[in-house]
């Protein structure tokens, strides 16, 4: 029912009141804009949290050796347990294992995270990570590979020479990334580059990083058979599913190590799934929390308009009972009131929400992403539908008063204030 | 033009029911002057209430002209007081936020005519009852008899069948009851048919005829006062 002559009055009646009218979509609009900030820095929050898992598998489980704390079949108390091929061999064979790897820290001797090495390339020398791994590796850390390939199978096999470095590497020695043919010296054993990477979660500890495989690394130093850890990926297991797929791991790992498979220190566990549903957790239920803030404050600005448009509904009675005695049938009355207060929020609603994303721009364009907080955004179906919502709440506050104003007889209701 | 016959209206009062209007007959002529007159609480209020279709009665018929006003929706008693019945009230009823060119203009506005065009009606309706100066003025900047006239300018700008005036003179002193009455008596003379509701006798005696209500009847016209 759009009429200029409906636009008119109804814009007239709110210039009549202009300060009551300014508050009323103050308090509308803050319930809009306080709902796309919270949301907004709500997700923020999510996607900063979510960031520190995008660079491992978060379906993935890492094992470390230990150190037995109970005796076994008449082993003592206080044994190394060390990882070596038969292990990843056997590992291969248990069923459930998506993606398996070994790791091999050159040089660690046995640390598990340790492995840098002094890499040499003409005059320039830089100490880097090295990583001997397995050719699943790739999918253990979301290892995106830029130019050329990862460690393959045929490398292990011969014992290949060969490489693949992070791009910050091979800025650091060639300032190019188109370095694919080129040789480097790990710990004085030359090395020739067949691929460059990138990583999923964008730190810059997993790119300065070279990867070599393992058997190659073993040889090299003094590795024997040796791996300091075995990461593998569950695929699409639940929680529960990856336990007992982690007994069986645990069982076969005990089998040929000979240690109790309940003891808690032979081997170290870290299930990422676990942490990962942990953190799924919080999120959802900050998310929740937000929500209801969110939905608070609208209620609140609902509230606000309701109780205006009833005021104003009250005031106009006599108005309305003149009108209805000129001939202003009821639906005439019922929608005008209702398309100002259908404007009223729409309007408001509008600012708020232009406001509020504004804010989380200005935000985002200051704060630097972090791995704490993510580029705050507001999904923008979330914020059409808090309008709706709002639009839909102002023309029911709007509805009763006004429905029940057009009720009152027009004789009571010109009495009003005579 | 008009006919009522056999009007009966009952008020609820607590459990018991208030008979307002007992049996009400009443007959007015295309171009008749008619004064309703009555004590408070005679029932005169009502009659005028149920004529203006601001109210329903409980039994009997209410033609006017050749439309039968009976148990009408809101909507539909809307729009007959809006073609039919103009009104004109003792507090004179004009919207205070309007100017009153825009008031007298106002129940075109439910007829769906264009603004120009219901203005410039509206500014020669004020012009015939003398106030086309006025036009563009608030209600609040006008005296009693100015309001008045252009609540009257209001009640025949859509050429109604019948205007109803409820003390129409009640808020104004005796001098400009006197030119408002004199109005009234002119639209009369143009051929439009008045009823006016007052308990003034010299109001009342500006009309052609004067019904009386005692007790919600109308009581035998002993004193006819037509030419």
């Amino acid at each position: 029912m759009f009429s200029l002559d409906r636009w008119q009055e109804v814009l007239s009646t709110l210039a009549r009141a202009p300060l009551r009218s300014i508050l009323t979509s103050l308090a509308v609009a803050w319930g809009i804009f306080m709902l796309v900030v919270l949301l907004g820095f709500g997700h923020g929050l999510r996607k900063g949290a979510e960031s520190q898992f995008a660079d491992d598998a978060a379906n993935s489980v890492w094992v470390f050796g230990g150190q037995t704390s109970q005796p076994y079949q008449g082993m003592p108390v206080g044994r190394r347990v060390t990882f070596t091929n038969t292990d990843y061999d056997n590992l291969r064979r248990v069923e459930g294992i998506e993606h398996l790897t070994g790791r091999f820290f050159p040089g660690s001797g046995g640390r598990p995270f340790g492995g840098e090495r002094p890499v040499r390339v003409g005059a320039k020398t830089q100490t880097f990570d090295v990583r001997a791994v397995h050719p699943d590796h790739l999918y253990l850390e979301k290892t995106l590979i830029a130019a050329g390939r990862f460690v393959n199978d045929a490398d292990l096999i011969e014992k290949r020479k060969v490489c693949i470095v992070g791009i910050p590497v091979a800025e650091f020695f060639w300032h190019t990334t188109d370095v694919i043919g080129r040789s480097l010296e790990i710990g004085g054993v030359a090395f020739e580059i067949v691929g460059v990477f990138n990583d999923a979660g964008g730190d810059d500890g997993e790119l300065r990083m070279i990867y070599v495989p393992v058997t190659t690394a073993q040889l090299a130093w003094n590795g024997a058979d040796r791996l300091n850890a075995l990461l593998f990926t569950v695929g699409d297991k639940d929680i529960d599913e990856t336990r007992e797929l982690l007994d069986r791991v645990k069982a076969t790992l005990a089998d040929r190590q000979r240690f109790n498979p309940e003891d808690p220190q032979a081997i170290r566990v870290r299930n990422n799934l676990e942490q990962y549903e942990s953190f799924q957790q919080i999120f959802w239920i900050i998310e929740v929390f937000v929500s209801l803030m969110g939905v608070a404050t609208l209620i609140a600005g609902i509230i606000g308009v309701a109780n205006i448009m009833l005021i104003t509904v009250k005031e106009r009675t006599r108005e309305i009972g003149i009108r209805k005695a000129l001939g202003a049938p009821p639906l005439s009355i019922v929608g005008t009131i209702m398309q100002e207060s259908i404007f009223i929020t729409a309007a408001a609603g509008y600012l708020g929400l232009v406001a509020g994303v504004g804010l989380l721009s200005l935000v985002a364009s200051v704060v630097p992403e972090n791995e704490f907080f993510g580029e705050p955004q507001i999904d923008l179906r979330i914020a059409i539908y808090a309008n709706v919502i709002l639009v839909v709440s102002g023309a029911l506050a709007g509805f009763f008063p006004a429905y029940s104003a057009a009720k009152i007889s027009p004789v009571e209701a010109m009495r009003e204030g005579t | 033009m008009l006919r009522l016959s056999k009007i009966n209206k009952y008020y609820a009062v607590g459990s018991h029911r208030l008979h307002v209007l007992r049996d009400v007959d009443l007959e007015v002529e295309a171009g008749e002057m008619v004064a309703i007159m009555g004590a408070s609480g005679s029932g005169k209020s009502t009659l005028l209430n149920i004529l203006g279709i601001l109210d329903r009665y409980d039994a009997g018929e209410y033609w006017l002209g050749d439309t039968l006003i009976r148990d009408l929706g809101e909507g539909q008693a809307a729009r007959y007081r809006n073609q039919f019945i103009g009104f004109v009230f003792q507090s004179f009823n004009l919207l205070p936020f309007k100017t009153a060119v825009e008031n007298v203009a106002l129940p075109l506005y439910y007829q769906g005519v264009p603004r120009r065009q219901r203005n410039r009606t509206a500014l020669q309706y004020l012009d015939k009852v003398g106030l086309a100066d006025w036009a563009d003025h608030r209600p609040a900047e006008m005296s009693g008899g100015q309001k008045q006239r252009v609540a009257i300018a209001r009640a025949l700008i859509t050429k109604p069948r019948i205007v109803l005036a409820d003390e129409p003179t009640g808020a104004l002193d005796s001098k400009t009851s006197e030119e408002v009455m004199e109005l009234f008596g002119e639209i009369n003379r143009t051929g439009m048919t008045v009823i006016l509701v007052t308990h003034e006798a010299d109001v009342a005696a500006k009309a052609r005829r004067t019904i009386r209500l005692r007790d919600g009847k109308v009581e035998p016209e002993l004193v006819a006062r037509a030419s």
